[in-house]
């Protein structure tokens, strides 16, 4: 009941006109974001959030995790009018949404998008409200080679779950633990890897990584593949709205198991894009009208949808109550949690109740703002994709220098930025994964320092990690999570040769 | 490479995945490099500072050697890009790395005008006009958002100064 009472209290400061104001703003900045190629979440939250240091730390994030929520609310609208995806998660959307735009329904395509990005969203937030409390009294007890588990958990779902090979992943997710120790040892207080370059002495930021892999490499990416934008009109009256949301409780069941699907993928940090696809596909295998998908079918905007925005969200929950972010835009919020000077973990739900409280309240009321604003507004995003190209390109990437060089007032920055932007536009075409690249950039001190500290503790003996049930629960997961598709594979051909 | 001077010749993939793991590969051997001279054994704290990143190095050479040979055993004869596609990434590429360095010394507004300029004229082929209008409009919302609302200093250069902002 106390949690009830909590979350009362977080509804009245999310509610507090300032804050709602920040949170029209930011979803109505974060649907651009989404909506313009290049400017993904998370580097359009790594380039706001500067700006955001002069405010109080719950209003902050609640305007960061609103853009969150409208890029994940944005990358629909491209998907289904242009068959752009806007961002990676929305990929999926186009199979089906493009179709029925195309065959001139692309406002029940939209409405059964937004809904079900809303449904998606609002199930995980409710799991995130019950869990967290738990989970993060749970996660007191953890000490540092518990702490070690979990990030090694994480990472090691990275090298299951993803579609990229195995060996890349790793790859890239070691480059990104390497980039983290740069600089200032912070148990010796000695310099590493910086070869006397003093810009070095701080090592790499991560929002610098992100806006430069995420953002810069995506305009490379656009510009090879050249610029032509195809406009489509987009119209949303309330008609087809209530017309489609008629139809919509028949799939109550495609709900749920998305909802089930995103909620599982997002809180084991595979993110919201393979939750998008596997719940796809798994809707396209179940459905009666399976033959029918990628000709149109609502069913194939639905799930993919719900498990994105639930995968979305639901990857926040292991950022407030572990420390251990589920996405790239999470781990932002996380960098921002940091700056802010609060520390991420269990001990945030008993010392900064207020601010917890208040951004799981926004949750709930930024997604629902969302819902009305995106609702009423697609014609004046859909104007603003037909921009074209040749204008945007620059802005963008004059935004992305100016979000660089505000980080720490650097110009280095600025020219680090445009190195990560060169090399995340090879690493993207080389099929390198490059969200876990990001995360390990923002946890691998952590990681370090707990994986230190626990050998320290048992004098370097790696028996530390197996010395109790908890922790030799969690790392036995992670091996699990690392070896999954080997499992998977394996068992599918057990069963063909059984049969 | 397997360069050919037909419009729709590339590089090919293969080569690309290639020199992507060397370079990682390299990136690795660096970085146990770098963990050796910080020391990668036990110290009287405990392990040493470069005890953690010789692992992750370690690591970084050893996924990268089997990329290496995954790269080099599947050819499928894909090109990485065409060359016409790779100029029109270059032609980006190379004003923003100018711009990027010109920063430091004429100042972000100066030099974005410039850059927002150069790309709307020359890869978009606008007007002068609507050129001039983005070109000066968005450094002058950049300066009001950012130095007068939310009071986040940006580079200034001579210019700025000239005009006493």
């Amino acid at each position: 009941m106390e949690e009830l009472a909590n979350l009362f209290h977080g509804f009245a400061v999310a509610l507090q006109p300032y804050n709602i104001m920040l949170m029209v703003i930011g979803i109505t900045l974060g649907v651009i974001i989404g909506v313009l190629p290049g400017l993904g979440g998370a580097n359009g939250v790594a380039i706001l959030l500067p700006l955001t240091f002069s405010m109080p730390p719950t209003s902050a994030i609640i305007m960061l995790s609103c853009i969150y929520w409208g890029a994940l609310f944005g990358g629909a609208i491209t998907s289904i009018l242009f068959n752009i995806p806007g961002e990676p998660w929305s990929v999926a959307t186009t199979f089906d949404g493009y179709p029925m735009a195309q065959q001139g329904k692309p406002g029940e395509a939209l409405t059964a998008a937004f809904t079900s990005s809303f449904v998606g969203a609002l199930f995980a937030v409710v799991m995130i409200t019950l869990v967290a409390p738990l989970v993060a009294g749970f996660a007191l007890r953890f000490g540092p080679a518990e702490k070690f588990a979990v990030y090694f958990l994480a990472f090691c779902s990275f090298v299951g779950l993803s579609k990229e090979p195995p060996f890349k992943t790793i790859a890239a997710m070691m480059m990104g633990f390497a980039l983290a120790a740069v600089g200032l040892d912070s148990i010796t207080g000695q310099l590493r890897l910086t070869f006397g370059v003093t810009e070095l002495l701080n090592g790499f930021d991560f929002l610098i990584a992100v806006i430069g892999l995420f953002g810069i490499g995506e305009i490379l990416l656009t510009m090879e593949e050249g610029l032509a934008f195809r406009g489509g009109k987009a119209s949303i009256n309330l008609r087809v709205v209530l017309q489609t949301w008629r139809e919509l409780p028949a799939y109550w069941m495609t709900s749920l198991r998305s909802c089930l699907i995103g909620c599982w993928m997002g809180v084991t940090p595979a993110g919201a894009t393979p939750a998008s696809f596997m719940s796809y596909g798994i809707a396209k295998r179940l459905s009666r009208r399976g033959n029918n998908f990628g000709k149109g079918e609502i069913e194939g905007v639905i799930a993919p949808e719900t498990a994105a925005h639930a995968a979305g969200t639901a990857a926040l929950l292991p950022m407030l109550s572990l420390g251990v972010p589920g996405s790239p835009t999470a781990a932002v919020l996380l960098g921002g949690l940091l700056i802010w000077g609060l520390q991420p973990g269990p001990m945030l739900f008993v010392e900064q109740k207020e601010f917890v409280w208040g951004l799981i309240a926004s949750m709930y009321l930024g997604n629902l703002a969302g819902l009305i604003v995106v609702l009423t507004c697609v014609p004046i995003f859909a104007a603003i994709l037909r921009v074209p190209f040749g204008i945007i390109a620059p802005l963008i990437l004059v935004l992305c220098a100016i979000g660089a060089y505000s980080v720490h007032n650097s110009t280095f920055d600025v020219m680090l930025m445009l190195v990560f932007g060169v090399l995340g536009y090879l690493l993207k075409k080389c099929n390198y994964p490059l969200a876990p690249l990001v995360l390990a950039i923002v946890l691998g001190d952590k990681a370090e320092e707990a994986f230190r500290q626990s050998l320290l503790g048992s004098q370097g003996s790696l028996g530390v990690f197996f010395s109790n049930g908890l922790v030799s629960t969690i790392m036995a997961l992670g091996v699990v999570a690392l070896f999954w598709s080997v499992i998977q594979e394996g068992y599918s051909r057990l069963r063909t040769s059984m049969a | 490479m397997t360069e050919r001077s037909r419009s729709e010749s590339g590089p090919a993939h293969k080569t690309l995945e290639i020199g992507m793991a060397l370079l990682i590969g390299a990136f690795g051997l660096v970085v146990i490099f770098g963990s050796i001279k910080a020391g990668i054994n036990w110290g009287a704290e405990g392990p040493r500072a470069g005890f953690f990143p010789f692992y992750i190095g370690a690591a970084i050479v050893g996924a990268s050697a089997i990329n290496l040979w995954h790269a080099q055993r599947d050819d499928d004869g894909r090109l990485f890009a065409e060359w016409g596609q790779l100029r029109q990434v270059m032609s980006v590429v190379v004003p923003t790395a100018i711009y990027v360095g010109a920063m430091p010394f004429i100042g972000l507004y100066v030099a974005s005008m410039v850059f927002i300029a150069w790309f709307m004229r020359w890869l978009g082929g606008y007007r002068w006009l609507t050129v001039a209008a983005v070109a000066i409009g968005m450094p002058v919302l950049t300066y009001l958002v950012f130095e007068r609302w939310f009071l986040v200093p940006l580079p200034k250069g001579p210019v700025e100064e000239w005009l006493g902002l």
